[in-house]
């Protein structure tokens, strides 16, 4: 009955805080004083929200205030983005973004707001590692195989993915830009119906998020090749990473990010960057991460400076990987 | 009997306290917000997410599935009495169900829908005991191409949906494609008629649509004429089914509930569809298929046993495959993988009390809703004696908070106005929203699945009709096309509708 009791207080807060909003002009020492509202610019249910959802209980404890996950989907992730952009600085909403941000500054060539210059950033959350799995009866055998036959038969591979900008498109732009090899791509709405395709052996490749792939790949109902980050994923530790197999500096993995408006006060960022970092060290959320094949991301890389330096340089990255590819999303 | 242990072990798990408990409040809240135009299964799931944090998983999904066939047994309801169809699958319910309301058969139809939708449930949640693996497998063997036939085949029953003029219809649905293309295109990432806005840029969101045309719409033209309304609610009767009205609707709900089953584990498409099949199919073999259109039993009672079977189903691909097969399969998903258990085909082996307790939960959650719904059929039934100046103006606030709720988008209330205005042109020109609103579903999955199923047969046609459950439902889709365009069929059919 715990639970219904927060779930009330909860609300009768919010009431309070609604009620009260025109008055309390927002200091930044009682930072915050009313709710926070964590906008994820997905639906509800998918990995984003739920790095979201374990990061904003977790946060909630040490502010002392509900961490509310509202979820604003559409336009692969940027009317989320664009509404956190517009509003008022003053840290009470902020956004829960994934390697989206980076990538939509390529991808959207009519971006009514700008990926470096309108958001502080407060610091990174996790990178999620993505894996590279086909159906149960493709030939190859291992990952080195796997990539001569691509090589070889070029666009007689069928790669699906979860739809333009998606962490599964962005893999096997990568991979096929990698390879110096055009596979046939087919976009679908998400990535359920194409896993459901995978499975069945309608498609022969996909790369996505371990969040997605563990299950299946478990189960043997896929077959896994390689993991596309630097390290082994220690929730898989058989599989090898494109690395060792001969593709030098091919990394992607689906970091996430938190954000608030340009202007918001340097003192709220921190308040807000502390308590992300005091999440990054709760065993629940590093817990529930490890269950998504994920931990959270070392202590010096969550801090805004480090989170500005390195989202520059994703933009960069993948700037020339979009454009060569000419796919956008606009 | 293996089956006997596991349904001990599930029963055992769903028949504590706490478990019952959880799951009457998630049918509780179901069957309230499907009763609220508008307000659907996803928001509510969304927010109540993190009350789930702290619960035993298994109460957790009892509690988050109660509330997702709860919606299914309330979203009847507001279709019937206010030709409100809050969600795609009553939208084929308020066709007939509301012409019944007029006529003064609220009760019956309600009730119709309850029952239907109990006995639908209940042999629902029997196969997906029984049969869920193999159910599972043959969900993985529908590709692209058997999707689009099976568009194909849909698209071509949607014309029977109309009871009026069929180039009327035609024209409807060909809109409903045309509205249904716009948002970004899946494969090149264009975006069609978004006007640079973003909030366009997934297309327009059917819970606006509907909730404009049907609802709205109907408002609007009520207000013309103040004494529609009082006709109407003299004229309410018997509250409950006549002997005549059970032999009626007994064949038609098992029919409903076989389709809706079926076609429930499909990923994607198939839970909607299901409901407008089974009322194409009921209107095809009936004896008296005049009345279709105009409040007939059937056609109440055959699309809410499919869709309530579909919603049942539908968590075959979610509990055996890990797969969601739609956006409250997904946030499933997510409230597993919150709770710690990763999603995929081994769930069933290594979490057999969660699997079993479910299924189990929803027998029990299916007898709760039918105590439920029976009893407060009067009630609802009074509701249509509030005055006008009352209730109009609260569902038209209620709309507004439920459209707003499926995206937080302002757009998607604004959409919902014009959509208003548009179906009230469409009543006044004689064209049925029902078709429009087929088309708006069914055009961009056709599309899509079309294009997908070029691209991996690399542009070879062949592929529709050497691939055999394809080839066969695009035979069945010839000959429908081909018995409704018969020109003596055709003259049959428009005697039929000038009586």
């Amino acid at each position: 009955m715990k639970n219904f009791k927060g779930a009330a207080a909860a609300v009768a807060a919010l009431a309070l805080a609604l009620a009260v909003l025109p008055f309390s002009a927002a200091k930044a020492q009682d930072f915050p004083n009313r709710p926070v509202t964590m906008v994820v610019p997905f639906s509800a249910g998918g990995p984003t929200d739920t790095v979201a959802r374990l990061v904003a209980e977790s946060m909630s404890r040490t502010l002392g205030q509900q961490v509310v996950v509202e979820n604003v989907g559409g336009a692969g992730g940027t009317r989320g983005a664009g509404q956190v952009a517009k509003a008022a600085p003053d840290g009470y909403t902020v956004l829960l973004h994934h390697i989206g941000q980076a990538t939509a500054a390529t991808l959207y060539r009519k971006l009514p707001y700008n990926v470096l210059t309108d958001f502080e950033e407060v610091g990174l959350v996790t990178d999620v590692p993505m894996t590279m799995i086909a159906k149960p009866d493709l030939a190859p055998k291992d990952a080195a195989e796997l990539i001569a036959f691509v090589k070889q038969n070029r666009d007689g591979v069928i790669y699906g993915n979860a739809g333009v900008g998606s962490a599964s498109h962005l893999c096997g732009m990568l991979f096929m830009s990698a390879l110096g090899a055009q596979m046939t791509t087919v976009p679908y709405q998400g990535t359920g119906p194409a896993m459901n395709d995978l499975v069945g052996g309608q498609i022969d490749l996909m790369c996505d998020q371990t969040t997605n792939t563990t299950g299946q790949i478990k189960a043997g109902k896929v077959k896994a090749y390689a993991v596309t980050t630097k390290q082994r994923v220690k929730s898989l530790p058989d599989l090898p990473t494109f690395q060792e197999v001969g593709l030098p500096g091919f990394e992607v993995a689906v970091w996430h990010g938190m954000y608030a408006p340009k202007g918001t006060p340097p003192e709220v960022v921190t308040k807000l960057n502390d308590a992300l970092k005091t999440a990054l060290q709760d065993p629940k959320v590093i817990a529930r991460f490890a269950d998504l094949g994920t931990e959270p991301v070392a202590l010096d890389r969550a801090t805004p400076e480090v989170h500005k330096q390195f989202l520059q340089a994703e933009v960069a990255k993948w700037k020339p990987v979009i454009e060569q590819a000419g796919v956008f999303a606009d | 009997m293996e089956i006997f242990d596991n349904l001990a072990l599930g029963f055992s798990v769903a028949v504590t306290f706490q478990n019952i408990f959880y799951c009457f409040i998630g049918v509780l809240l179901g069957t309230l917000i499907g009763v609220l135009p508008g307000l659907g299964p996803v928001p509510t799931i969304a927010m109540l997410l993190p009350i789930t944090f702290g619960l035993p998983p298994v109460s957790a999904l009892i509690m988050l599935s109660g509330i997702y066939y709860g919606a299914q047994y309330g979203g009847s309801t507001t279709a019937i009495l206010i030709n409100l169809p809050g969600e795609s699958s009553s939208v084929v319910t308020a066709i007939d169900g509301y012409q019944m309301a007029r006529r003064g058969r609220a009760g019956a139809a309600l009730a119709t829908a309850a029952l239907g939708s109990f006995f639908a449930g209940s042999v629902a949640t029997f196969l997906l005991a029984v049969f869920a693996p193999p159910l599972a497998d043959l969900a993985l063997k529908f590709g692209p191409p058997e999707y689009f036939a099976l568009m194909v085949l849909g698209l071509v029953a949607s014309v029977a949906l109309a009871s009026g003029s069929v180039i009327k219809a035609l024209a409807m649905v060909v809109l409903g494609i045309l509205l249904g293309l716009s948002g970004q295109d899946v494969y090149t990432g264009t975006p069609r008629f978004t006007f640079d806005m973003l909030e366009l840029a997934d297309g327009i969101e059917f819970v606006a649509l509907a909730m404009g045309v049907f609802g709205i719409g109907e408002i609007v033209r009520n207000l013309e004429d103040e004494h529609t309304r009082t006709v109407m609610v003299q004229k309410v009767k018997g509250l409950l089914l006549s002997r005549e009205d059970i032999k009626r609707i007994t064949g038609p709900i098992l029919r409903g509930t076989f389709l809706g089953s079926f076609l429930g584990i499909l990923p994607g498409g198939g839970a909607i569809l299901s409901s407008f099949a089974a009322y194409s199919i009921e209107k095809k073999i009936s004896r008296h298929p005049e009345e279709f259109g105009k409040g007939a039993i059937e056609a109440v009672a055959a699309p809410e046993s499919a869709n309530n079977a579909g919603a049942q189903t539908s968590f075959i691909p979610m509990l055996t495959l890990g797969i969601p097969s739609n956006p409250v399969m997904a946030l499933m998903i997510g409230a597993l993988i919150i709770q710690g258990i990763v999603p995929g085909p081994n769930v069933v082996n290594e979490q057999p009390n969660l699997f079993w307790g479910i299924i189990a939960s929803m027998w029990i959650g299916n007898l709760m809703l039918v105590v439920l719904n029976l009893p407060l059929i009067g009630m609802w039934v009074r509701l249509l004696t509030v005055p006008y100046h009352i209730l109009f103006p609260l569902i038209v606030g209620f709309c507004c908070i439920g459209v707003y709720s499926v995206n937080n988008n302002a757009i998607d209330v604004f959409a919902m106005a014009l959509f208003g205005v548009v179906g009230y042109v469409l009543v006044k020109l004689d064209c049925e929203p029902a078709p429009l609103l087929l088309g708006f579903i069914i055009g961009p999955m056709l599309e899509e699945y079309l294009r997908r199923a070029m691209l991996i047969s690399r542009g070879d046609p062949l592929v529709f009709v050497t691939r055999p459950i394809s080839a066969t439902m695009l035979a069945l889709a010839a000959i429908a096309l081909i018995v409704v365009l018969l020109p003596s069929v055709r003259r049959k059919r428009e005697e039929a509708f000038k009586e």
